[in-house]
């Protein structure tokens, strides 16, 4: 109580609103507007000098100019415009820092959501919005595609057009959607459910959310871009990406920016989850979320770097002329894959692990009963994450590598399918003899670990060499890819968005629409995606444009469940904007859940907790007499607890 | 647990099992098996995807049987029993599956170890790939080229894989065997076709605008009208090497 009064009074008053042209000085679109083609400039003037003194042709170099100008130094105008760097170039400056008015923090009207703010619930909800945008964004783009494929022959796309879409679809799913949404839903929650007021570094955990949004528009504007969007997949495998089109190193920049945005949040839920947790929250007290974003976050910071590097050295071959991956000069071509896949493996996990966490919380939850084995359940996170960083190669068996490195990484891969099989045995086991409330978060926790199941017996298939040597690079390796991402990580985050819907805005979501979603989304996912193993195994290769009349049928069937599955998404976001804005209150602790985000009012108050919560015993309590989690000062049972 | 419990968990499983087993069986998955190769890949095919109807049908069995047992009744607040873990399950659902997945890596192994295995009376092939088209020239014939890949039944080939700009793959079906063609590297690739007939080869790694059409033929002969096929053809780049000096 001292500490939080000792918060309040160091509060200052709000800065007087600007007048006049001052406005344009102020943190916010108006200076983003001019401060972004500034820097623009800033980056054209640089290039344009630096060649005129070099004396090289042509001065005006435009891929040079865009790379510098347009995707390194006009975000940071943006963003320098924004006020994300504000506070910290006033610090370098040796300037005195603004006293801590609060003005940025919370969320009191919309228009809050659009400027920097410190708050991470409402950075939460800015990931979670700003997610769905490009899942939509994404899933239109599939759509497109799926309407060139139900048909054999070219219908109304070009090759590039094509190779293009599925590129900038499956990059905007993985980096714009799966990756983030996790991010987003975890800003949420994690700080609430271990106690802290906040992330431990408010000001970080903003500017990572404003990378963003440039990342999302850099891929998605290459399409624009003159020769057309980058096309080589978004594995992006040199030499084809170094010798494709320009819209490839809108790709390679592109994942910079998000790949910083999740380093830096990755840090800050280390930081924050090592050191922010409230008196008593021992790591074994620490619900399974907790657990799966702090393995995570470990994967993200030890992984990302990796892609960074691989995406730097195929843009300095195409703009600078190094010899990376040119065979003509030495270069080695299989380099790229090992240090891509060294990051895009465990980027498997980075996909898979915080959709775990969600869905050991709703399943316990929902079953009202304690999770199964929860320690086992803790230890078999970190075993993925080690045994997550040994198996890359495994994308790899038909590439040409080390041919001694195939059995080693089979072996591995293998493996991690116990610590995977551990956790959904003992999903299953939690809801034994439950009392199974099917309400929509707990239905697509349930069709996740089916799903997920089918999605991990054909990634074991794929593990086995003999089995991915046929089906490696065909559609069954598509099949198995969404069984995980959408069966798996997209299920799991719809489990998560309804399960704290309440939470983040204080009303309930319609459970009939809800419901409804589910099995529409259930029903087209398979429909969809099934099919593919088949077409798959029967000699269809992925990333085609046109293929043999013999998979006419089943591509046909494929194209219109996708449009049934696309379809399904409008209930979704229909209940989502309704609900939002007129939905029935919701009470602070709708799923009667033990753990601490529940025990504050929908939405939380500003800085979470009153008072800060001393925590008694596990998270997952469900059926024991008298058990709690968490107890509040005025609490009169703390006298109960601690009296023998 | 109950014996009723017990018999209807059972019956789920094996319902499951069985619809899983159908599409399996019912379903035409693989393409025809037109070498040696694809035999022992095939094995392993069948054997991992037993295995995975197995515990998918314990799977469905157990959520299907939750979902319609443990249902709460709606105003329902009750909790269920407080069953933190049992330890002897714990250590069973991880030995089982440990168990598995090393049969699965064994018979993988030597499956694998098997099809790479090179005879002394094979047939080279040097095969380059290009954007978008495939080259296979024959060394032992006096090295002359073609555009389409003629191989002999029953006699293994070792292609001999270059990639003259991007990565491409090469990917019969009927063979199963796959393997990329890498600029600046050779990669190899033994195949022993079976019987006589026509396939297609496919480009499988995505490498540029024409990739979906990167296909070439390939005639698998008898062992004599191959040989008069490539001593035909050796005759006649001979007789034009000659010819061009």
């Amino acid at each position: 109580m001292t500490e939080l009064a000792e918060h309040t009074t160091q509060h200052a008053p709000p800065a007087p609103p600007r007048t006049g042209f001052k406005r344009l000085l102020g943190p916010g679109w108006l200076r983003a507007a001019w401060m972004t083609p500034l820097f623009f400039g800033i980056g054209f003037g640089i290039v344009v000098g630096l060649r005129a003194l070099a004396g090289w042709d042509p001065v005006l170099d435009w891929l040079i100019i865009v790379t510098v100008g347009a995707l390194t130094a006009a975000p940071l105008g943006f963003l320098a415009g924004i006020g994300a760097f504000d506070y910290w170039t006033r610090y370098a400056l040796g300037r005195p820092t603004q006293p801590e008015d609060h003005s940025s923090h919370g969320a009191r009207s919309w228009s809050d959501y659009f400027r920097v703010n410190t708050d991470h619930k409402v950075i939460g909800i800015q990931y979670v919005v700003t997610t769905i945008f490009f899942f939509l964004a994404g899933g239109l783009m599939a759509m497109i595609f799926r309407a060139e494929l139900a048909k054999p022959g070219m219908q109304f796309l070009d090759n590039q057009e094509y190779n293009g879409l599925i590129s900038v679809h499956a990059s905007l799913m993985i980096f714009l959607f799966v990756i983030p949404a996790f991010a987003g839903l975890a800003n949420f929650v994690i700080p609430l459910m271990i106690g802290a007021p906040d992330m431990a570094f408010p000001r970080l955990n903003a500017l990572s959310y404003w990378l963003l949004p440039i990342a999302g528009i850099m891929m998605l504007s290459s399409i624009a871009v003159p020769g057309g969007a980058f096309g080589a997949g978004w594995t992006g495998y040199a030499p084809l990406s170094v010798v494709g089109t320009d819209g490839n190193v809108w790709f390679n920049m592109g994942v910079q920016w998000a790949g910083a945005s999740s380093i830096m949040t990755a840090l800050n839920f280390l930081v924050t989850i090592i050191t922010m947790r409230a008196p008593g929250m021992t790591f074994w007290r620490m619900p399974l979320l907790v657990w799966a974003n702090f393995t995570t976050s470990l994967l993200v910071v030890i992984a990302t770097p990796f892609i960074a590097g691989s995406q730097f050295f195929v843009m300095f071959d195409r703009l600078m002329h190094t010899h990376f991956f040119d065979f003509h000069n030495g270069g080695y071509v299989l380099g790229y894959q090992h240090v891509f896949w060294f990051y895009s493996h465990p980027a498997v996990y980075i996909m898979m692990l915080p959709g775990f966490g969600i869905a050991s919380e709703v399943i316990s939850v929902m079953s009202r009963k304690p999770i199964f084995g929860y320690r086992l359940m803790a230890l078999s996170l970190i075993a993925i994450l080690i045994l997550g960083f040994s198996v890359w190669a495994h994308h790899m068996f038909v590439s040409g590598m080390a041919p001694w490195l195939r059995v080693p990484m089979m072996i591995t891969t293998l493996m991690i399918a116990v610590p995977t099989g551990i956790k959904v045995f003992s999903w299953l086991a939690t809801t034994w003899e439950g009392r199974l409330n099917l309400v929509t978060p707990m239905l697509f926790a349930l069709g996740f670990v089916s799903m997920f199941v089918i999605g991990g017996l054909s990634g074991i298939m794929l593990g086995a060499v003999p089995i991915d040597i046929h089906t490696s690079d065909t559609y069954f390796v598509v099949a198995h890819i969404h069984y995980v991402l959408l069966g798996g990580s997209l299920f799991t985050i719809f489990a998560g968005i309804y399960y704290w819907f309440p939470k983040m805005t204080g009303r309930m979501y319609n459970e009939r629409l809800g419901k409804l979603h589910f099995w529409l989304t259930f029903i087209g996912f398979n429909a969809t995606f099934f099919p593919m193993h088949i077409i798959g195994v029967q000699g269809m290769p992925r990333r085609v444009s046109d293929y043999s009349p013999q998979f006419g049928t089943w591509n046909m069937v494929i194209s219109l469940a996708s449009f049934f599955l696309g379809a399904s998404f409008i209930v979704f976001v229909y209940n989502m904007i309704v609900s939002w804005a007129r939905g029935e209150r919701a009470p602070a602790n709708p799923w009667r859940s033990m753990t601490l985000e529940w025990q504050v009012s929908s939405p939380p108050p500003i800085f979470n907790f009153d008072e800060i919560p001393q925590i008694v015993g596990g998270p997952y309590e469900y059926g024991v007499e008298g058990a709690r989690h968490a107890v509040f000062n005025g609490d009169r049972e703390l006298e109960e607890v601690r009296a023998p | 647990m109950r014996r009723g419990a017990i018999v209807r968990l059972v019956t789920i499983g094996l319902l499951a099992g069985l619809a899983a087993a159908a599409v399996a069986i019912f379903i035409p998955w693989l393409p025809a098996q037109q070498s040696r190769e694809a035999g022992r890949i095939d094995f392993v095919f069948w054997f991992v995807v037993t295995i995975c109807i197995a515990v998918f049908a314990i799977v469905a069995a157990v959520i299907v049987y939750s979902v319609v047992k443990f249902r709460a009744p709606p105003d329902d607040d009750s909790d269920g029993p407080p069953i933190h873990g049992h330890t002897g399950i714990e250590i069973t659902w991880t030995a089982v599956p440990a168990a598995l997945v090393t049969a699965i890596a064994i018979v993988s192994a030597v499956a694998l170890a098997e099809n790479g295995k090179l005879k002394a009376n094979r047939l080279k092939v040097d095969v380059t790939a290009q954007q978008f088209a495939w080259h296979f020239k024959y060394p032992q014939y006096g090295g002359f080229s073609s555009d389409e890949l003629r191989l002999e039944a029953g006699r293994q080939v070792e292609l001999r894989l270059r990639a003259l700009d991007v990565i491409h793959s090469f990917w019969v079906p009927e063979f199963r065997q796959k393997q990329d063609a890498v600029p600046g590297i050779e990669t190899t690739l033994p195949i022993t076709p079976t019987k006589p007939g026509t396939h297609t080869l496919m480009c499988a790694e995505l490498c540029g605008l024409g990739h979906a059409t990167m296909r070439a033929p390939v005639i698998v002969m008898r062992k004599g009208a191959f040989e008069r096929w490539a001593r035909s053809q050796q005759s006649r780049s001979g007789s034009a090497a000659g010819a061009s000096g």
